[in-house]
């Protein structure tokens, strides 16, 4: 662990800022293409519906790395267009991860209650104006917990750009690797790099559900998000303990 | 856009390796999964705290790191420890090992969805501990996860072609072989693309069919 010299960590710390820069650009793209998708399938017409959802299962399908390598090689050589590998990695993402994304968007508006649907039409609100004042502010808090889970899997998923030289964690952790000789430390600190990231990340989220379930009038709910049980005191897991407990008193 | 059928036909052989490799990757890493998520999920059911708590900090830091650098950790720092595995098995341990953390949340989930009254009646009948297990909550449970124990092998057959960076030759790693040789990426990369798609989204339609089935 000592090994590591200062122009080491330095490699290091500028991975974490691209790695953070990455997770930040693609989730806004995701969470673009996410609304718009997730919205589309919900259109009164069939062929906005249907390719919205070709959208969704090819993004979906196909693999985000295989997607990545396609975007980097096959686009400038099929097509003539470079992109800039960082935004070669952003667009990927962005685009595979959104088209999760749009599923939970999709199922966030599905359920809001028709009524409420039914009552912005009584009401001759326009359909964009039952969207924006309606749905989304009704749909939002549910869509936050799992959109943190989503989250997550990007910020996972960025690694994956060092594999196109893009100097991230992981690709710095590979030049400190070859520096030192030694896999062992190197590894282990960005592991613990990550999981701290993915953590900072749950502790926004969940600030982001407060709020967004506080403004229609809801408690969160408790033991939600990915990293409950490191950070919230785990309630007595009712099965097992009841049992030991019967047991005991017994 | 220029697209050579020739060279997708020359692709064919080293594609249909690379399949082989995919798939069994996806099945030995499957089973670890299933095998190693069930033991996570009991150890976090273990009366004992000193069980619960490591198990818990272990998944939670597995599934919350990437899975590519857990398979460069495996590659690399299991060898300096003395423990030499080829890039496959690697490949195998890691996908098994990172997804065995998100079964065990699928068997906690279905766990405890087992009625309390269940538990409570083994007590009456004061069965083992074991066979409690086996024989009343685990048919119970796991009938229901089948499912989303489904959707996570969709998810870690789009997560395989990661071994492909430790130099393992599935579809992935065949095809950038093939473009390193013929400088063609066009193909190879477009027809592995598409096998994903081809491979993912019938497993999907049968997982959305058990569901239907099994979830009631």
């Amino acid at each position: 662990m000592t090994d590591l010299t200062a122009g080491l960590w330095e490699l290091l710390f500028k991975g974490v800022w691209v790695t953070v820069q990455l997770t930040v650009f693609s989730a806004a793209l995701g969470a673009f293409v996410a609304f718009v998708v997730g919205v589309a399938r919900t259109n009164r017409l069939w062929i906005v519906r249907f390719l919205s959802g070709l959208y969704m299962e090819i993004f979906r399908g196909t693999s985000a790395l295989v997607l990545m390598f396609w975007m980097f090689f096959v686009l400038p050589v099929a097509f003539g267009w470079q992109l800039v590998p960082m935004w070669a990695a952003v667009l990927a993402l962005g685009l595979s991860y959104g088209a999760y994304g749009s599923e939970i968007v999709r199922g966030a508006l599905a359920a809001v209650a028709p009524a409420q649907q039914e009552a912005g039409i009584a009401l001759s609100f326009s359909p964009w104006q039952r969207l924006v004042k309606i749905q989304l502010p009704q749909a939002w808090p549910e869509m936050v917990p799992p959109a943190n889970n989503l989250l997550i899997e990007l910020l996972k998923g960025t690694a994956l750009v060092s594999v196109l030289g893009v100097g991230d964690i992981t690709f710095g952790a590979a030049l400190v690797r070859n520096a030192l000789g030694e896999s062992a430390p190197v590894y282990t600190i960005i592991l613990v790099m990550y999981f701290i990231l993915a953590f900072l990340l749950t502790r926004v989220m969940r600030a982001v559900e407060r709020k967004a379930k506080a403004g229609i009038g809801q408690a969160p709910q408790k033991g939600q998000g990915v990293l409950r049980k490191l950070t919230i005191p785990r309630q007595a897991d009712a099965p097992s303990s009841d049992l030991s407990k019967s047991a005991g008193g017994a | 856009m220029k697209w050579d059928w020739s060279a997708v036909g020359d692709f064919m052989p080293r594609f249909w390796d690379g399949v082989l490799v995919t798939l069994q990757a996806l099945v030995l890493g499957s089973l670890i999964a299933f095998a190693l998520g069930l033991v996570w999920a009991m150890a976090q059911r273990s009366p004992l705290k000193a069980v619960r708590w490591p198990v818990m900090v272990v998944t939670e830091f597995i599934r919350n790191t990437p899975l590519l650098v857990q398979l460069f950790f495996l590659f690399y720092v299991l060898p300096e420890w003395g423990l030499t595995l080829s890039a496959l098995t690697t490949g195998i341990v890691g996908l098994g090992l990172h997804y065995s953390t998100y079964t065990a949340e699928v068997y906690r989930a279905g766990i405890d969805g087992v009625p309390v009254g269940q538990w409570e009646a083994c007590t009456a009948l004061s069965m083992p501990r074991g066979r409690t297990w086996s024989a009343v909550i685990l048919p119970q449970a796991i009938r229901r996860v089948v499912p989303a124990l489904g959707n996570y092998v969709i998810a870690m057959l789009k997560d395989s072609p990661m071994i492909a960076v430790i130099g393992a030759l599935e579809m992935l790693g065949q095809a950038r072989q093939f473009t390193s040789i013929t400088f063609l990426p066009t193909e190879p990369i477009t027809v592995v693309g598409i096998a994903f798609i081809v491979i993912a989204y019938p497993a999907s339609l049968l997982t959305r069919a058990l569901e239907r089935r099994l979830v009631r």
